[in-house]
């Protein structure tokens, strides 16, 4: 299998030369952000540089990690993705308020994101869903985290550093999607499957 | 009774870190099954997961779920007593293990820290004649607990009428409705009866099953059987890449019904199965 090494942040290039199906190593600094962080930045729009981690050009993951606070900072115990079509509703503002040219997460995500991802040049990285210790481990560090007590733990921006962190690309900038692809697909047999009910 | 709060964080941390071997051994049934591509190759990351998780004795996943108790007390042990030893071994264990604190205020959207709050763990009591405490211990993510489906039968909009024909449009309907959202390959438990909480319980009751118990009416392990080889044939495949498996086993029970209502209750559980059995006394 091909692989493309990717390292963060991406640009509007890099971005393009991505097609769905392509895995991908990423390494670099990437930020996490969930339910909480998503309801947040769609209502209120902080300005860039209310936001402590740059986004423009960043990839956001999806995740609400296992972290455990230590003396000297953070240590990541388990870091597997989240279902990203819980934030379908508010990722293509984000995408296009905040340059982001990345998302990594599990299950894809629907129309009003691959539209946007379309027209500001971003991707979908589809990573491997629950594999949180073996994703932990090439996750180097946890650098800092934002919103860390008002949003909880898992629910915080966590800025981390990744080394040849594994994904698919499920959804491209040029419009395409596996998901659409194997939910077509699935639609034929469920149709099949339940006669003349469906 | 320190000793059984002890062993309920023994409890909580096999859960977490290794799946059950009738779970894992369809998983590995899966990795052989696919074709060379991304869905096999994710399924050889799935399965190295598993091992680093045992042997590091780290979560399996970071979504340690909604901690969830079904627990077999003798008549002379109060259920009081218990559901407070399982608070504070809840407590420790999130320290411990650790878990992700998962338990949300609705009111304030706080994060308690613990894993404890109203009503959080979920318990379940059944009073026994036996002699012996049995604690089995549920810890399901919640992007599959979300994947979920609750059916009033008849349904037109999936054809489905009151029988075990349309229970299986239910149970097809749901898996195609979760598509690869809720990780698959799935294990499904399906109940069916008279009262919507009835059924949700009873659905997810059928979890704790080993997903290659064949017992019961010929009827359901038919149905259990058909459905198999249907919902495969969706093609949905490990972890929605499209592929042979989406589910790797599913259980069905029933209890009787009100004339008026027919509930089916599809409990969707991703790949990481993790459930453990603690018997006290």
């Amino acid at each position: 299998m091909d692989i493309k090494t990717l390292t963060t942040p991406l640009s509007e290039e890099a971005v393009a030369s991505l097609n769905v199906g392509d895995f991908v190593l990423l390494s670099g600094m990437i930020v996490t952000g969930r339910d909480r962080v998503h309801k947040y930045l769609f209502s209120e729009l902080p300005l860039p540089d209310e936001i402590p981690f740059e986004l423009e050009g960043a990839v956001l993951y999806h995740c609400g990690p296992i972290v455990r606070r230590e003396d000297a900072g953070y240590r990541l115990i388990a870091g597997g993705p989240t279902t990203s079509q819980r934030v379908e509703m508010y990722e293509w503002r984000i995408i296009k308020e905040y340059g982001l040219r990345g998302i990594i997460g599990k299950g894809g995500m629907g129309e009003k994101t691959l539209r946007a991802m379309k027209e500001a040049g971003c991707v979908y990285l589809h990573t491997i869903s629950g594999a949180a210790v073996y994703l932990a481990d090439r996750i180097k560090r946890v650098v800092d985290g934002w919103k860390v007590e008002e949003f909880g733990a898992p629910e915080a921006m966590w800025l981390m550093e990744v080394e040849d962190f594994p994904a698919i690309v499920t959804m491209d900038a040029s419009g395409n999607s596996l998901h659409k692809g194997v939910a077509e697909k699935s639609m034929g047999v469920y149709k099949e499957l339940l006669g003349g009910g469906a | 009774m320190l000793k059984l709060k002890d062993g309920i964080v023994e409890l909580y941390r096999k859960v977490a870190t290794s799946l059950p071997s009738d779970v894992e051994n369809e998983l590995k049934k899966a990795y052989a099954a696919e074709e060379e591509g991304i869905a096999k190759e994710a399924m050889g990351v799935v399965l190295e997961n598993i091992s680093l998780a045992r042997k590091t004795s780290r979560p399996i996943c970071q979504d340690t779920g909604v901690p969830t108790f079904f627990i077999r007390v003798p008549r002379q042990l109060s259920q009081e007593e218990v559901r407070s030893i399982i608070t504070a071994a809840t407590r420790e264990a999130t320290e411990k293990v650790p878990l992700r604190p998962n338990a949300v205020d609705i009111l304030t959207d706080r994060n308690s820290g613990d894993n404890t709050g109203r009503n959080i763990p979920v318990i379940y009591f059944e009073e026994t004649g036996e002699h012996v405490l049995t604690i089995d211990l549920m810890l399901k993510g919640s992007g599959c607990e979300n994947a979920g489906q609750t059916y009033k039968l008849p349904a037109e909009e999936i054809g489905a009428q009151r029988d075990l024909d349309g229970v299986r449009k239910c149970v097809i309907d749901a898996v195609f409705k979760a598509q690869g959202r809720g990780c698959p390959p799935y294990t499904l438990g399906v109940g069916i009866g008279a009262t919507k909480d009835q059924v949700s319980v009873l659905a997810k009751r059928q979890l704790l099953k080993r997903i290659d118990e064949r017992t019961g009416d010929e009827r359901i392990i038919a149905l259990q059987a058909r459905l198999l080889d249907e919902l495969n044939r969706l093609g949905i495949g490990p972890l929605g890449f499209g592929g042979k498996t989406t589910v790797i086993g599913l259980n069905i029970d029933y209890n009787h019904r009100h004339p008026a209502s027919y509930f089916v209750d599809v409990s969707v559980c991703c790949w990481a199965n993790r459930r453990g059995r603690l018997v006290w006394g």
